[in-house]
């Protein structure tokens, strides 16, 4: 019992941390100008996919190689929302793309929670890529490779719309906060989820299989749910991608793009909470700054993920966290 | 009945190319426990080296008839890459797996980009190499003889690691670290020689597949990354590690395709993955697989 009197406080600390950072980030805009707001939005939009997938790799034990699926297909539900059906409204966006994404990661999680290990991730790469070459190969419907293109929708319910002068910029600046929000809501919930007795399930699944199951846990439909709110989660991403990317192609379903995913998780660090948003968010800067840079932006992010795998194995926040429980030892010695 | 006899040997033609690549990734990952996901662009390596040094031969005046000498160096130039890569993934025998796979990750994003630095984004064609060999008839058919001999080498190819593998005293070494690595090298076994020999040989045998592929048609950049999916499906069918499986898996793939492309052009990879999809599902270590 005493362990709870003395985790109040830094639990409470943690939400004054967040609350914090929350605000700088909305701050940030009018001091950082226009074409980083565009990347912060991005870099958003990554760290929500990243945050999902690290529910099945950090929280469960599972290596999933086809997130691109989830991110492809809230991606796409947009682009077919509105050429086919019209709607223009972001809510309803949100509000359509996510079932689909939820019963798709329903759908593939089904197959793949009978694996785990190599053979999970080897299934939900295949599964991704039938999801890859269908878009590829039915153009007439996708548009192939040239991929479909989305307009600028309107936001809360019609109310904001972008047309006329400085339509860009209004939007830039309103989808930020929008997708800040959004960000926001996501960070809880995962927080939640994962602090949640469910979340804690999932951790013992992970660190011993055996032992979970004798506790009575039915394993294989608790990876089953965690593999679909991961899906879900990266599906939201995807659905928010699209309006600012203005186009959706087949790349986004391709399979290096769940290795980028992975990447910047693993970047962040996988055994922490706060890793993949910090991954998500630095990866987006690593590699638009590793693209402007040189032609051969993948030879850096390559020698980047190596070096990292070889020397930081836990991350930009765990290597962090770990440096600080040193210097706590040290200051008061046990 | 001709196209169906053609038919059958592209089948064939493509199964010797995709047996060669998904040997090689399952002899790796049957020894040393590692799935190479570099292992595509080992092939893709394979055929640019060997389309560069064609081009480079005829330029220089070499009888078209000679070029066929650089499918082998081709593919030694990549066994070569493998020995001097293999160091770099030492760390990581121990190490879990989802860190091999990153690891191979990043080393196929920085083989990708080295690629596109030496030889630039263009295609690299081979043809000369395909233009020695006068084409065969069949009934009212020409096919070109050059895919013979692909079919040729990816049969001897199989016969020839059959033979190492189990005919040899280097393959019982092979079999034996595969089996319990720590238990070959209580024994006396140089486990360390083992890894990067057979690292070196499943070089080898992409760089090969890449090698012979590349006179019919053109190196280009990605062509890894394609191929690698596929050898992962070869391998998933027939079980990892495991040669007869990626023989079988190779040759259920390249039929399955074949038809694919005359009867359901649309969805013909699709149902590749799905048929790798059902056999994990049914028998996760594949056809052939044990472990």
């Amino acid at each position: 019992m005493t362990a709870d009197v003395s985790s109040v406080q830094p639990k409470l600390l943690l939400f004054a941390a967040a609350a914090v950072v929350l605000i700088l980030l909305a701050l940030l805009p009018p001091f950082i100008g226009l074409y980083q707001t565009q990347l912060l939005i991005y870099g958003l939009i990554a760290a929500i996919a990243a945050l999902g997938f690290n529910l099945l790799l950090g929280y469960t034990g599972l290596l999933s190689f086809g997130h691109s699926a989830f991110f492809g297909i809230g991606a796409y539900s947009v682009a077919f929302l509105l050429r086919d059906a019209g709607i223009r409204s972001m809510e309803l966006y949100i509000l359509i793309g996510l079932p689909v994404a939820a019963l798709t990661s329903a759908l593939f999680g089904y197959i793949c929670v009978r694996h785990t290990r190599i053979f999970f991730g080897i299934l939900t790469l295949a599964l991704s890529q039938v999801l890859w070459t269908l878009t590829y190969k039915f153009f007439w419907v996708t548009g192939g490779s040239d991929g479909l293109r989305v307009a600028r929708p309107t936001l809360l319910a019609g109310m904001v719309s972008f047309t006329g002068r400085d339509a860009f910029q209004r939007f830039i600046n309103g989808y930020y906060y929008y997708v800040l929000a959004v960000f926001a809501i996501c960070v809880v919930i995962m927080w939640v989820i994962v602090h949640s007795p469910f979340g804690k399930a999932l951790q013992a699944i992970r660190d011993n299989e055996t032992r979970a199951a004798f506790l009575g846990l039915r394993i294989r439909r608790f990876r089953w749910v965690a593999f679909l709110i991961s899906g879900t989660f990266t599906g939201l991403a995807g659905i928010l991608w699209v309006p600012l990317n203005g186009l959706t192609t087949p790349e986004v379903l391709y399979w290096p793009f769940s290795g980028e995913i992975v990447f910047m998780t693993l970047l962040g660090g996988f055994r922490n909470f706060t890793g993949p948003i910090v991954g998500g968010i630095l990866f987006t800067y690593l590699k638009t700054y590793a693209v402007a840079a040189t032609e051969y932006w993948q030879l850096l992010l390559g020698v980047v993920l190596v070096l990292l795998v070889m020397l930081l194995p836990t991350g930009i926040v765990g290597a962090i966290s770990a440096a600080a429980t040193k210097l706590r030892w040290k200051e008061k010695p046990a | 009945m001709s196209i169906l006899i053609i038919q059958i040997l592209n089948s064939l033609f493509y199964a010797s190319v995709l047996f060669l690549i998904a040997a090689g990734l399952s002899l790796i990952f049957g020894v040393m426990r590692i799935v190479n996901m570099a292992h595509g662009t080992f092939y893709a390596v394979g055929a640019f080296v060997t389309a560069w040094l064609v081009g480079r031969a005829s330029a220089l005046g070499v009888p078209a008839g000679w070029t066929f000498l650089l499918i082998p160096v081709g593919a030694g130039a990549v066994a070569l890459l493998g020995i001097a890569i293999e160091p770099l993934l030492r760390p990581f025998y121990r190490r879990a797996e989802e860190y091999q796979l990153l690891v191979t990750f990043g080393l196929l994003l920085i083989l990708e980009d080295v690629i596109r630095f030496l030889w630039g984004g263009l295609p690299l064609s081979a043809d000369p190499v395909m233009d020695v060999l006068p084409s065969v008839r069949f009934g009212g058919l020409i096919y070109p003889g050059y895919n013979l001999v692909v079919i040729a080498i990816g049969v001897a190819g199989a016969i020839g690691l059959w033979a190492v593998i189990y005919r040899t005293k280097f393959g019982v070494m092979l079999r034996a670290t595969s089996q319990d690595r720590r238990m070959a090298s209580a024994l006396g076994l140089n486990v360390g020689l083992v890894y990067v020999s057979a690292f070196a040989i499943g070089c080898f045998m992409a760089g090969l597949g890449g090698a012979i592929i590349v006179p019919t048609q053109t190196a280009v950049l990605g062509m890894g990354i394609d191929a690698l999916i596929l050898a992962f499906v070869v391998v998933v069918i027939g079980g990892l590690g495991s040669l007869q499986g990626a023989l079988v898996g190779a040759l259920i793939v390249s039929f399955v395709r074949t038809a694919g492309i005359q009867f359901f052009p649309e969805v013909e990879l699709a149902v590749l993955y799905l048929i790798a999809a059902v056999v994990l599902l049914v028998k996760p270590t594949g056809l052939f697989g044990t472990a």
